[in-house]
């Protein structure tokens, strides 16, 4: 299964977790399986059609899958999915 | 032998050469050798090192009869020098008794070649020694003009280090006054500040930190209106805004300038960090190109912070800053850092330059100053 890091903003609707194990196959698959464990996630995650929201930046490792494949990208058992929205503190 | 010749030539004192010297109409002549005179000298002092003084005292005191003042390291040479001169026909000469030893102990100020002085050379000995950085990085540093926005948690532990570092001009932009809240992480500020504007507050403690540093105060909110005019006035950019308008606003005017940006953020235990060379790297806006709502993007305030996290990401800031200034190493263009404190864990992602940015894509459309920082939607702009 794949990790998934989840950013500060979301760990309330993880039950505290920084890091969740989902299955899948590519980006999409595994953060459906997130929002399925963690219904929370879902709204700040997808938008009502079910596109990724444009304010939420979502990483293979370290590559921004907007540059890979969307959501469609291929996802492996080493692998880690990094979400990450902007955070303005200073 | 030695005591018997001292009595010879006339031997003054420095503070007496000095007033000669203030007087004016003397010549000075530096006896010493060219890597002395490299580290410090007496200003207008004229190097004649010792063993070239017969082929190069005409040039440098053509007049026998002018009152001439000899000095070196600690007397001696110029001693020796001054008695050669006589031999030579010069009838008004004077050697200055223990020398640019002498002179510097009475806290008179001597040159450098170089263009620092001894004090700085002494105080900047740390950074000098490096090679990559030497004098010439050092005066980089000194001739550098800095703009922070936000003299709050990042800006700072940023403006400390690069006051530190010799700076030479540091614009602080910040309409807010010190709180004690912010004492728990704002450590350029203090007690006895609450209640100060936080420029001024901060411009008092890096005056007495490095005094070679020069503190401008921005002592208002930036909008599009003002933006412009003030980035013009700086080489670079520190973005430690606390919201999404101001760090939107800032990307779009850095582009259009071309001001390189250094950009951190922070929140409870967690920390982001990149550098904006616009159109080298991606643009604030190719990696985010929408702020979130309100709900994703809390502000400290809201939400907490860990103090320290604001010194480690300032100070993650103020490297690059460095960095960009010398022109060394590898600023984080293309790299956004994530520092997690808990686990102690740095991660680096990748920031690629997006081509259809609407700020510094390859057909962005020019932008009158109105339009900077703006969104289609403005609901957007609720966060922070």
């Amino acid at each position: 299964m794949a990790t998934i890091r989840i950013p500060p903003v979301l760990r309330a609707q993880t039950g505290g977790q920084t890091e969740v194990e989902a299955a899948g196959g590519n980006v999409g698959e595994v953060l459906r399986a997130l929002t399925a464990a963690h219904p929370a996630t879902e709204e700040q995650l997808f938008g009502p059609e079910g596109d990724l929201n444009r304010y939420v930046n979502v990483y293979l490792n370290d590559e921004d899958v907007r540059v890979l494949d969307g959501l469609d990208t291929g996802v492996s058992d080493s692998d880690t999915v990094i979400i990450m929205p902007a955070m303005a503190g200073g | 032998m030695t005591t018997q010749i001292k009595q010879q030539v006339e031997e003054i004192e420095a503070f007496e050469a000095a007033q000669e010297i203030e007087g004016g109409d003397v010549v000075l002549v530096d006896t010493r050798e060219p890597h002395e005179y490299q580290e410090a000298h007496l200003e207008n002092g004229k190097l004649v090192p010792p063993g070239l003084l017969a082929d190069e005292i005409a040039a440098a005191a053509p007049d026998k009869s002018a009152r001439t003042i000899l000095y070196c390291r600690s007397g001696n040479r110029s001693y020796i020098a001054a008695q050669q001169l006589e031999a030579l026909g010069y009838t008004d000469v004077a050697s200055m008794a223990g020398g640019i030893l002498a002179w510097q102990e009475q806290g008179l100020p001597v040159v450098a070649a170089s263009g620092m002085t001894a004090e700085q050379r002494d105080r900047y000995s740390r950074h000098t020694l490096l090679p990559e950085v030497g004098v010439d990085g050092q005066l980089k540093m000194l001739n550098a003009k800095v703009l922070l926005v936000g003299a709050g948690g990042l800006g700072a532990p940023t403006a400390l280090y690069l006051a530190a570092a010799g700076i030479g001009t540091i614009g602080l932009v910040d309409d807010d006054v010190v709180d004690a809240s912010n004492l728990q992480r704002q450590v350029i500020h203090n007690t006895e500040r609450i209640g100060t504007p936080k420029t001024q507050s901060a411009r008092l403690t890096i005056e007495a930190l490095n005094p070679d540093v020069d503190v401008v105060e921005h002592n208002f909110r930036l909008d599009s209106s003002n933006i412009v005019e003030l980035l013009s006035e700086y080489d670079l950019i520190v973005d430690g805004a606390d919201n999404f308008p101001t760090r939107y606003l800032l990307n779009d005017a850095s582009v259009r300038l071309r001001k390189p940006v250094v950009s951190a953020s922070i929140l409870s235990f967690d920390g982001q960090i990149s550098t904006f060379v616009p159109f080298e790297g991606p643009c604030y806006r190719c990696l985010y190109p929408t702020p979130p709502p309100a709900e994703l993007a809390p502000s400290c305030s809201a939400n907490g912070v860990l103090g320290v996290m604001a010194g480690q990401m300032g100070l993650l800031q103020a490297n690059e800053v460095l960095k960009l200034v010398l022109g060394i190493g590898e600023p984080l263009i293309g790299r956004l850092l994530l520092y997690e404190a808990l686990s102690t864990r740095f991660t680096e992602l990748k920031v690629r330059r997006d081509p259809h940015c609407p700020i510094c894509g390859e057909d962005a459309p020019e932008i009158p100053d109105s339009e900077l920082g703006k969104f289609p939607d403005y609901d957007a702009f609720c966060a922070g």
